[in-house]
């Protein structure tokens, strides 16, 4: 009983130090936000999906070329598109990257 | 030590009612500490329940009987490992590794799904909470296993069915999957709450859904053996309820992990695949409920509990919660993407999802009619095998053609000429084999011959796959044969253990055709000295022995069996006495034939008082190829789920900014 009643205890109190342990750490913060993704950051992820989406349908499709899974017309067919909408999107990437960049530069200053 | 058992369980409560209050209140307010305070509070609740965990072990093994559950299912004489088993042997223990595994994965997941975003993060906390705080909730107060009594001098026993080696690892890999179905279904709860509808929920989630797959699956195949090698009627699955209540969240994640390629490729089906996995994890939530509600009577039921209600409300809530969640968040989940072509990879994936949910739906609908129509009418209609047969066969069949189809579909679009390019080897190889069963005489099965023949156009095009895939990177690289496999397989390992998992199910599809279309079954009373014929084997009965076990007293039948004049040695099927539990187990002696993956299956129906016995024989082909299948299909897991460095290292750059711990 004395055990279980010890054993509880030090459970109990481990735990509460666990819960309060962010605000014993931090008592006092000037920043206590939860930090989200700006809409930048969220443009920048969108675009960055949308890279390795064209990307990936590149890859893809160059294999199932090989594999002779696509014929030498419906791949010339395609390549051309893909190329075009992987471009669009590293440029998408490149320009936003810019975007930041310059953005960033003045708020530093 | 009950008392320690009870207050670590109450502060597992209370700790995830913190983490579910505390943590939606910092997702919705934005606290950073609010937010790392509910995110402990979750590792707290699973420390607390290791606690009670081992409280409820050490009273097993001391065979402490104030502990009402350890009287309920054990006794002095039950081997220590089924005692420990018995962990999960009743409800209430059961229900205590729910709640410990919840906490586990809970743990692993928050600690390690940093990719999904902390906004997201945040939000995943108080989903876990929240269905943590249901299960700790129902173990305080209404099913726990830390009641006592008077200690009694000994315990009712083990169920004799559960005393088996299977015990030890059949609940707790289903647990392990059911439960890991939580996570994809917090994540995707956490995205759209966050309104962060994008990909990183799916990515953080990948390998936490396979494993839950994985773990499901094998722990349906362990069960489907346990049944096969102990329960004693000649089968594997029986489409029992709680069988069915594994398939179907197993099924919906099956189609979940196809569809979600789907949107990783083309940005397609998002609302699709949220759809999915509240049904995955809705179904798993179900299937717990169907074990431990009581509410329908089948071997694994356990007793007419209070906990249906419970159960009952729960699924409501977060079956309403969760949709209506996905139809707020609708906007959000548009996308400008359409199917180019009826005839592409992904309407192949496509066709698949749909046959999947339709099975698992009518499965869902013979489960539930019994339980609607005795609401009703007061009567309890019953379904049986031939109207899941019947859906099997309508949705299982096309299901394991489109397993050999989809691989050869290009994405995008696939041309008539590319088309017959790489369907000819599989079709002339499905057609050959077909002619060859019918020549064989396989025609008596219909079902059978369309099933072998598909299975054999599946796996030659699964072969073809690997061999054009490699033959492609050899091309590539000008390496030998094994390093542009190994490396084929390597660059791409969800695809090519997906190829391998197919592979299982195609040996699987193989040997239930085989061992339930085309098994031979006779049964016969025969005294010493009789014969019996199954399927050219000749069984002779000599008689019967008796042995006195700890727990139990063991009466087998001797039957030799021979082939011919060759004697192929001698099976002992019988009967269990269990003393304490007051019951008798059936249990068969099996031939297992090597070279031809067959069985011959010795059940003693009856144990007569005048020295007879009612034999039943089953001649099963190929149904070892079922348990060969679970090997494959580990190993076709394994492959899919190892990590791939590089496709980590573009998952970070990707999300190098976004991928902050709360």
């Amino acid at each position: 009983m004395t055990t279980a009643l010890v054993v509880g205890a030090l459970l109990a109190i481990a735990c509460i130090g666990l819960v309060a342990l962010p605000f014993l750490r931090e008592p006092s913060v000037r920043d206590d936000r939860l930090a989200r993704p700006d809409e930048l950051e969220q443009r920048r992820l969108a675009l960055a999906e949308e890279r390795d989406r064209a990307l990936a349908a590149l890859k893809e499709l160059e294999f199932d070329h090989r594999t002779g899974k696509v014929s030498d017309d419906d791949y010339r067919e395609l390549v051309g598109p893909l190329r075009a909408h992987a471009a669009e999107a590293l440029r998408a990437l490149d320009l936003r990257a810019e975007h930041t960049a310059e953005e960033r530069v003045p708020a530093r200053g | 030590m009950p008392d320690l058992g009870r207050a670590a369980l109450v502060t597992s409560l209370l700790l995830l009612v913190y983490a579910l209050v505390a943590g939606s209140l910092a997702a919705w307010k934005g606290r950073r500490r609010l937010a790392e305070s509910a995110q402990n509070a979750l590792i707290g609740s699973f420390a607390a329940t290791i606690v009670a965990a081992v409280v409820l072990l050490a009273a097993l093994a001391r065979h402490d009987f104030s502990f009402q559950y350890v009287a309920d299912h054990t006794s002095r004489e039950l081997p220590l490992g089924y005692t420990l088993t018995a962990f999960w042997g009743g409800q209430e223990g059961s229900l205590l590794l729910w709640l410990l595994v919840l906490g586990g994965y809970s743990v692993a997941a928050v600690l390690t799904g940093k990719r999904a975003g902390r906004d997201v993060l945040a939000w995943v906390v108080p989903v876990l909470g929240f269905v943590g705080t249901f299960f700790a909730f129902m173990l305080v107060f209404v099913s726990s296993p830390f009641a006592t009594q008077r200690a009694l001098a000994d315990g009712a026993g083990l169920t004799p069915s559960l005393q088996n080696p299977y015990m030890a690892i059949h609940p707790p890999m289903l647990y392990l999957g059911y439960v890991g179905l939580t996570v994809p279904f917090a994540f995707a709860m956490g995205a759209l709450l966050s309104r962060r509808t994008d990909e990183r929920w799916i990515v953080a989630t990948r390998r936490w859904t396979l494993a839950a797959w994985a773990f499901l699956g094998i722990g349906q195949l362990l069960g489907a053996h346990w049944a096969y090698v102990e329960i004693g009627w000649g089968g594997y699955y029986a489409w029992d309820p709680v069988e069915n209540a594994a398939l179907m969240p197993w099924l919906a994640a099956t189609a979940f992990l196809h569809s979600v390629m789907i949107q990783e490729r083309r940005g397609m089906l998002r609302v699709w695949n949220m759809v999915l996995v509240v049904l995955a994890f809705c179904l798993s939530i179900f299937g717990t409920f169907l074990t431990r509600s009581g509410v329908i009577q089948s071997i694994h039921s356990f007793a007419q509990s209070p906990l249906g209600s419970w159960f009952l409300g729960f699924i409501c809530l977060t079956t309403v919660g969760s949709v209506g969640l996905v139809l707020l968040r609708l906007p959000l989940l548009r996308t400008k993407t359409r199917l180019e072509s009826l005839v592409s990879r992904e309407a192949t994936f496509l066709y698949n999802n749909l046959l999947l949910v339709a099975l698992a739906l009518t499965i869902l609908w013979g489960v539930v009619y019994p339980i609607l129509s005795e609401a009703v009418t007061g009567e309890a209609a019953s379904v049986s095998k031939p109207y899941y047969n019947f859906f099997l066969h309508s949705f299982g069949l096309p299901l394991l053609l489109l397993m050999g189809i989809g691989p050869l579909v290009a994405w995008r679009r696939a041309s008539l000429r590319a088309l017959g390019r790489t369907f000819l080897w599989p079709l002339a190889a499905a057609l050959a084999a077909g002619v060859v069963l019918l020549a064989l005489g396989a025609g008596s099965s219909r079902v059978g011959v369309i099933a072998y023949t598909f299975s054999v156009f599946g796996l030659a095009s699964i072969v073809l796959e690997f061999a054009r895939g490699t033959s492609a990177r050899r091309a590539l690289g000008g390496v030998g044969w094994p390093a542009a496999f190994s490396s084929l397989v390597a660059r791409n390992r969800r695809r090519y253990g997906g190829y391998v998992v197919h592979a299982s199910v195609v040996l699987l599809a193989i040997g239930v055709a085989g061992s339930s279309a085309y098994q031979t079954v006779r049964e016969a009373r025969l005294k010493p000295g009789d014969t019996m014929t199954v399927a050219g084997n000749r069984l002779v009965f000599r008689g019967f022995e008796t042995r006195m076990e700890s727990n139990h007293r063991a009466i087998r039948g001797l039957v030799d069996v021979y082939r011919g004049d060759k004697y192929l040695g001698r099976y002992k099927p019988g009967k269990n006495e269990y003393f304490a539990e007051d019951q008798i187990s059936n249990e068969v002696s099996i031939r297992h034939n090597p070279l031809t993956g067959g069985d011959l299956f010795l059940i003693a129906d009856q144990v007569n008082a005048d020295g007879s016995i009612d034999l039943k024989a089953l001649q099963k082909p190929l149904v070892n190829l079922i348990w060969l299948a679970g090997f494959v299909f580990v190993g076709g897991a394994l492959i899919a789920l190892w990590p791939d460095a590089r496709e980590e290292r573009r998952l970070a750059e990707r999300y190098a900014g976004a991928a902050v711990r709360i």
